[in-house]
C-alpha cells in the first residue's frame, strides 16, 4: 500500500512539474487558464490520496472548496480573455 | 481485499494526472490541451473520492463525496466550453488541426 502510494505520488509530483511548465510557458492566457485548471484538479487529486491512505475524512471540505475555486478561477478568466482580445 | 481496491483506484488517478500532465506539454493547440486537461479533472477525481470512500468506510462522508464528485461533474464542462468559446472568439484556435469547424459553418450562414 505505502509503495503503492508513493508512486502515485512521484505521479502526482512530475505531473505538476510538467503542468506548471505549461503554466509558465503559456502562450496566450487561456493556456494558462487550462493549465491552472489541471493543476487545481492535481492539487485535489493529492490530498484525497492522503485522505484515502490515512483513513481520514478531515480534508473533505478542502476538497470541495479548492474545485469550486478552480471552477470559478477558469471562468473568471475565460470571460475577461474574451472581452480583451489581446495576448 | 479493500487495500488492493485503494491502491487500484489511486493508481488511476495518478496515471490520468501523469497523462494530462504529458499531454499538456505536448499537445500543440489549445484545443487538444482542454482535451487533455479533462482526465484529471473528471476520472482521477471520482477515482480517488471512490478510494477514499472505500479507505474509509464512513457511511457520513460519503453525502460529501458524492456531493464533491457531481459539483465537479458538472461544472468541469462547462468551465471547458467557455474557455474553448473564449478561445475561438479570440482566434487562438488553430484552423490547420481541426478535420472538420461547424462552428464557423454554422456562424456563416
Amino acid at each position: 500500500m505505502t509503495v503503492v502510494v508513493l508512486i502515485a505520488g512521484a505521479m502526482l509530483g512530475v505531473a505538476a512539474t510538467l503542468t506548471l511548465i505549461r503554466l509558465i510557458a503559456g502562450p496566450s492566457r487561456l493556456d494558462r487558464a487550462v493549465a491552472f485548471d489541471v493543476l487545481i484538479a492535481i492539487t485535489v487529486v493529492g490530498i484525497g490520496m492522503e485522505a484515502a491512505y490515512n483513513r481520514h475524512t478531515a480534508t473533505l471540505p478542502i476538497l470541495m472548496v479548492v474545485s469550486i475555486i478552480g471552477f470559478v478561477g477558469s471562468v473568471a478568466v475565460a470571460r475577461f480573455a474574451a472581452r480583451r482580445n489581446s495576448e | 481485499m479493500s487495500d488492493v481496491v485503494v491502491g487500484t483506484l489511486l493508481m488511476v488517478g495518478g496515471v490520468f494526472s501523469l497523462t494530462a500532465g504529458i499531454g499538456l506539454l505536448r499537445f500543440p493547440d489549445l484545443l487538444s490541451r482542454l482535451h487533455t486537461g479533462a482526465k484529471p479533472q473528471l476520472i482521477g477525481l471520482v477515482a480517488t473520492l471512490v478510494a477514499i470512500g472505500v479507505s474509509t468506510g464512513a457511511a457520513l462522508d460519503y453525502g460529501i463525496l458524492a456531493l464533491i464528485a457531481i459539483f465537479q461533474i458538472m461544472t468541469a464542462p462547462v468551465a471547458a466550453h467557455m474557455v474553448g468559446r473564449a478561445a475561438y472568439r479570440a482566434g487562438k484556435v488553430r484552423e490547420d488541426l481541426l478535420i472538420t469547424d461547424e462552428l464557423s459553418r454554422d456562424l456563416a450562414d
